[in-house]
């Protein structure tokens, strides 16, 4: 099925992955859940580039980002709905 | 897709196969280098292996040394080697160890001799063995006489999400047939850890795991000087939209599909516990990693970018796979399997894994890989720790 913006790997996720080759602010979304291959809309606030996430919800500092089902980190400055996620507001928990 | 019974490769006097009829020429240490790479010049059908160490090594660093020397000689990807040294002793050793597999080995050194004679006394020999090798012909050889290693590099966030789960799809279809597998990485699994150790088979292996982890993540811990941010990460795994390490490790991850690991291989290990999947201790760095899996025994090798990692290996062909469209366009000439239409949802998981299968089974027929066309030939040896 063509038309996928955003891919999420599981359901708990709460973030998704840009799989064209960018998404400009204020665009519609059409994203796709791997894990039980459902779909969901998101409207973006950021330009975000291939590779690159985008959160599905607000988060607030020392949340905790989930991908894959799993703990990839912490916030360290709140993001909203839409926003680019990524080393500017997000931070290991190990090194 | 029926997965093919056999392939086209090299039987070899020890009863394994190979995918490539290497004639090597092996420098036990860096100053011997010059005289490897004159000898490889003048005799064609050979390759020489420079590196960077094998002087004042000692302890469990030049036991390192001597496994990454004598399973490169001894991997079935490897007709006929020579072993070049300054002194006799430890070439011979090296020698003495290739020679347990029975295939063609020799060894000189230079102290005494010189450069010049040396070359001159090391290429009638390598002559000899290249001329030899080249009458050895592929046969069809069992598809469990595969010995895959993998290894991910410049990942990005399309590597989890399709190139590693194409690997691991791969991995499923293949580990019921008998071949042997082995990931590495310890340190790129670091955030994954725990859910990596439950994926050992045994309550050994997985003993085994914790402890090759925590080790290497106290040595990562102890040596830090910050975060570890465009190091773990690298600034390209960052430019690609990966943000922690534990983004990472559970991405890299997705190379093992649903496989559980038989036992922990030390760094250039010749695994020993029949066919499956082993995890090998190795830096997460491409080439050392692939480096110590070709000497552990690996003949082919599977290597999911992102970004476009490069890589190479002189004896173990490297077929490179990846996810991101940009880079399937714009590095083409480095890409082996283009799977990225798994991200436009045109191309399923079950599907890219059958690509990857028919284009695995092409290079150990002996189609080039991309890699090898280019000529790289990434060989490095990992050091653990100053010499004496």
């Amino acid at each position: 099925m063509a038309g996928t913006d955003i891919i999420i790997h599981d359901e708990k996720d709460n973030v998704g992955v840009v799989v064209i080759e960018k998404i400009t602010p204020k665009q519609d979304c059409d994203c796709w859940i791997m894990e039980n291959d459902k779909s969901v809309k998101i409207q973006s606030m950021d330009e975000i580039p291939l590779g690159h996430k985008i959160a599905m919800t607000d988060l607030k500092e020392g949340d905790t980002i989930l991908k894959y089902g799993h703990d990839i980190g912490k916030v360290v400055k709140s993001i909203k709905k839409g926003e680019h996620v990524h080393v500017h507001n997000v931070k290991t928990k190990k090194w | 897709m029926e997965i093919p019974k056999t392939f086209l490769g090299y039987k070899r006097e020890d009863g394994r196969t190979g995918t490539r009829n290497h004639v090597i020429i092996l420098p036990v240490d860096d100053i011997s280098n010059a005289c490897a790479e004159a000898v490889a010049n003048n005799i064609k059908g050979t390759i020489a292996l420079p590196h960077s160490y094998g002087r004042l090594q000692f302890g469990a660093d030049l036991e390192l040394h001597f496994r990454t020397m004598i399973g490169t000689g001894k991997n079935p990807n490897v007709a006929a080697v020579i072993v070049i040294g300054i002194e006799p002793k430890w070439t011979k050793r090296i020698v003495d160890a290739i020679a347990t597999t029975g295939k063609p080995v020799e060894g000189f050194s230079i102290e005494g001799v010189g450069d010049i004679d040396t070359i001159a006394r090391v290429s009638k020999k390598a002559q000899e063995f290249s001329i030899w090798a080249s009458e050895k012909q592929r046969e069809e050889r069992p598809i469990s006489d595969l010995w895959i290693s993998v290894k991910c590099g410049e990942s990005d966030t399309t590597s989890g999400l399709a190139s590693n789960p194409t690997v691991g799809n791969l991995m499923d279809k293949l580990e019921p047939l008998g071949v042997h597998l082995c990931f590495g990485e310890t340190s790129e699994l670091t955030g994954a850890e725990t859910v990596c150790e439950k994926r050992g088979k045994t309550p050994e292996a997985q003993e085994k795991f914790r402890k090759t982890w925590s080790s290497y993540n106290d040595f990562i811990l102890k040596e830090a000087t910050d975060d570890l941010s465009e190091s773990q990460p690298t600034a390209g795994n960052i430019a690609g939209g990966l943000t922690t390490i534990e983004e990472k490790a559970f991405g890299n991850f997705q190379k093992i599909g649903g496989c559980k690991f038989i036992d922990v291989l030390e760094p250039a290990e010749e695994p020993t516990k029949g066919p499956g999947l082993y995890f090998m201790d190795t830096s997460s760095a491409a080439a050392e990693c692939v480096t110590l899996q070709a000497a552990g025994g690996f003949n082919l090798h599977l290597f999911p970018t992102g970004q476009g990692n490069i890589i190479g290996n002189p004896i173990e062909p490297v077929v490179k796979l990846t996810a991101n469209p940009l880079t399937a366009r714009t590095m083409s000439e480095h890409i082996d399997v283009d799977v990225s239409k798994i991200l436009s949802r045109e191309m399923n998981l079950d599907e890219a894994g059958d690509e990857l299968i028919k284009a695995t089974i092409r290079v150990a027929n002996g189609r080039l890989t991309c890699a090898e066309a280019l000529g790289h030939r990434e060989f490095v040896m990992t050091k653990l720790y100053r010499s004496a």
